[in-house]
């Protein structure tokens, strides 16, 4: 039948096939017009990172001023500031998030009892329906500085009070935990998935020969859902420098905003506060490129060295 | 089979230790905010609220029904996300479908038009100038329709009818003289509730929980929705003009609210949860095969 299909189809033209396929075009136009309007459209107001943008004068009139923009912006003292609060806060977040969903799977995974293993995944994963204006309030509870949890068990201890949500060293440690926090159930699904693929007869190879549970972790579990390891490594790699404008625009504050400003609530504010537009599209696209080539980067390097790659 | 070595032995306690603390962190905070929600606010910030509530009051729930713009930014919250959830399902899964068939012409080059959007974007102040000049600026209609396709539940869903409707059936079905849209409507949605159900979480989450859009495109106050007049009371630390007229009182007022707002803001997406919760692996997992 294969064959058949393979010899027939040339016969016919693309027209005439599509022509066939009228309907699933019908159901595919909402999603493909959507997409021309909300994302591919704006793609053309990038031009404006060139120029110097003037409202009444429109995309095409508003005078060219080629990296000027660019220009301004690295050698203006925000840069200094937002690009490596950008980069710490976001690597950290990267390495501080990444082990313990795995940990999580495999504890999951060791745990004799069902109903035990079932009720420790439904508890982890809660966290991540709570919505980011919640968190950062709770938050701003536990760490209080009058009657926060965090601080009262500081007094038992007999340390001093501590104003942990207006203190710029305190920001990215709270920032990345309560990430941490949040996240950890719901990212450990997928590991925990990949750990049930792992061929049984492996594990019973492996009890037979007398290997502890650490050894079969180590040389049968680990091995096996590598690959997902790595391809979600990449995939958060990419996201990288998008790092979360909603959290921290959030717990930011007067106080701690040497630490707290990154790129996309410093566009945010210049772009839509101050409406500078021609000037916060400029870094916006600046940290897209940075984004595009980290992506693109991190993809080659772990092709080159582990054959894993997302295409 | 049964033979456990003193080795064995210790890591499963270890473990047991590890499952519960894991269990422990990700609860007690929730558990906390909801005793001290019933709690008697002094109580609770001097330190004595622990394991359970103390002072048993309903005074901050009682408060917030004096509230109205809290009220009002949870009706508008409901139908944010119930229309937006509509559309997003209607996008998604649709395009989903579509693009799983193998047989589409030009079904590569569709693809990457949708792939491309995940990587390359106008950005904030492009899209906001756009429908700026669309007149979607403060619009019941920019709340719903922002983030309509999201690519990568686009994927998941493609990936899905892929791997779990067999095209035998499709192929059968255009034998009987089926048209397309009769198989995706009869045949292919009622074999996948799954998906549907995973989706409808996914996206209404997301539209309950999120700020960033009605922060950047809304500015009458009636429109807000629920997370922005939280986030306008909780944190008033914020110099932002909507705070300004938040005086000692309301202050106080707050002390003791705080707790049951966020009990009454979270309870609607964590009571929705346990229903969809054995579709989360099949949803996650579809995701993880290679898009």
């Amino acid at each position: 039948m294969k064959e058949g299909k393979s010899v027939r189809l040339p016969k016919k033209s693309l027209k005439t096939r599509m022509r066939q396929h009228w309907q699933l075009y019908l159901i595919l136009a909402p999603a493909v017009i959507y997409l021309l309007i909300f994302n591919y459209a704006p793609l053309y107001g990038l031009i404006i990172a060139f120029k110097d943008y003037k409202p009444y004068l429109g995309y095409l009139d508003s005078p060219f001023v080629g990296f000027d923009n660019f220009i301004r912006f690295f050698n203006s003292n925000k840069f200094g500031q937002v690009l490596p609060n950008t980069v710490i806060l976001s690597f950290y977040s990267l390495l501080a998030s990444f082990p313990f969903p795995i940990i999580l799977a495999l504890c999951l995974n060791y745990i004799p009892s069902l109903r035990f293993k079932k009720l420790v995944q439904n508890i982890t994963y809660a966290p991540y329906f709570i919505s980011t204006v919640v968190l950062v309030s709770m938050l701003s509870i536990f760490f209080s500085q009058s009657g926060g949890l965090v601080n009262n068990i500081r007094e038992a201890m007999g340390l001093e009070r501590i104003l942990y949500m207006g203190n710029p060293e305190a920001f990215r440690h709270m920032y990345v935990w309560s990430g941490v926090w949040q996240t950890v159930g719901w990212s450990s699904i997928i590991y925990f998935a990949s750990l049930a693929n792992v061929d049984e007869s492996l594990h019973e190879a492996a009890i037979v020969d007398g290997a502890t549970i650490l050894q079969r972790i180590r040389y049968i579990d680990l091995p096996t859902i590598k690959p997902v390891i790595v391809t979600l490594f990449i995939l958060n790699t990419g996201k990288l420098m998008s790092i979360g404008f909603e959290k921290a625009y959030l717990m930011q504050n007067s106080l701690n905003m040497e630490a707290s400003e990154i790129i996309s609530t410093y566009v945010y504010k210049i772009g839509l506060l101050s409406q500078q537009y021609s000037y916060s599209t400029a870094i916006d696209l600046f940290n897209a490129l940075i984004n595009l080539i980290l992506i693109f980067s991190v993809n080659a390097i772990s092709r080159k060295l582990s054959e894993t790659s997302i295409w | 089979m049964r033979r456990k070595c003193i080795q064995d032995r210790i890591f499963l306690i270890c473990n047991t230790v590890l499952a519960i603390l894991f269990l422990a962190v990700c609860f007690y905070p929730l558990w906390f905010i909801l005793i001290a929600s019933f709690s008697s606010p002094g109580m609770v910030s001097s330190g004595d609220v622990w394991i359970v509530p103390k002072g048993i009051t309903l005074d901050g729930y009682q408060m917030m029904l004096g509230k109205s713009e809290i009220w009002r930014g949870y009706a508008n919250t409901i139908l944010y996300t119930v229309v937006g959830t509509l559309i997003n399902l209607l996008f998604t899964i649709t395009a989903g479908y579509a693009l799983s068939r193998k047989t589409l012409p030009l079904r590569g080059a569709i693809n990457i038009f949708f792939l491309v959007t995940m990587f390359i974007n106008g950005g904030l102040i492009p899209t906001y100038l756009l429908m700026n000049s669309l007149h979607l600026v403060d619009t019941f209609a920019i709340m719903v329709l922002m983030g309509g396709v999201n690519v990568w539940n686009f994927i998941i869903c493609r990936t899905f009818f892929e791997t779990s409707i067999p095209v035998e059936v499709i192929e059968a079905a255009k034998i009987d003289g089926s048209s397309e849209l009769k198989i995706f409507a009869r045949i292919v949605l009622p074999l996948s509730k799954a998906i549907l159900a995973v989706m409808t979480l996914f996206f209404a989450v997301g539209h309950w929980n999120g700020y960033y859009n009605a922060l950047v495109y809304l500015r009458k106050e009636s429109r807000y929705p629920l997370q922005l007049v939280l986030r306008n009371l909780l944190l008033t630390t914020k110099l932002s003009p909507e705070a300004s007229d938040s005086g000692m009182d309301q202050l106080l007022n707050l002390q003791s609210m705080k707790y049951g707002v966020i009990v009454v803001a979270s309870v609607p997406v964590l009571i929705l949860y346990p229903f969809i919760q054995k579709h989360f692996v099949k949803g996650v997992m579809v995701g993880a095969i290679k898009g």
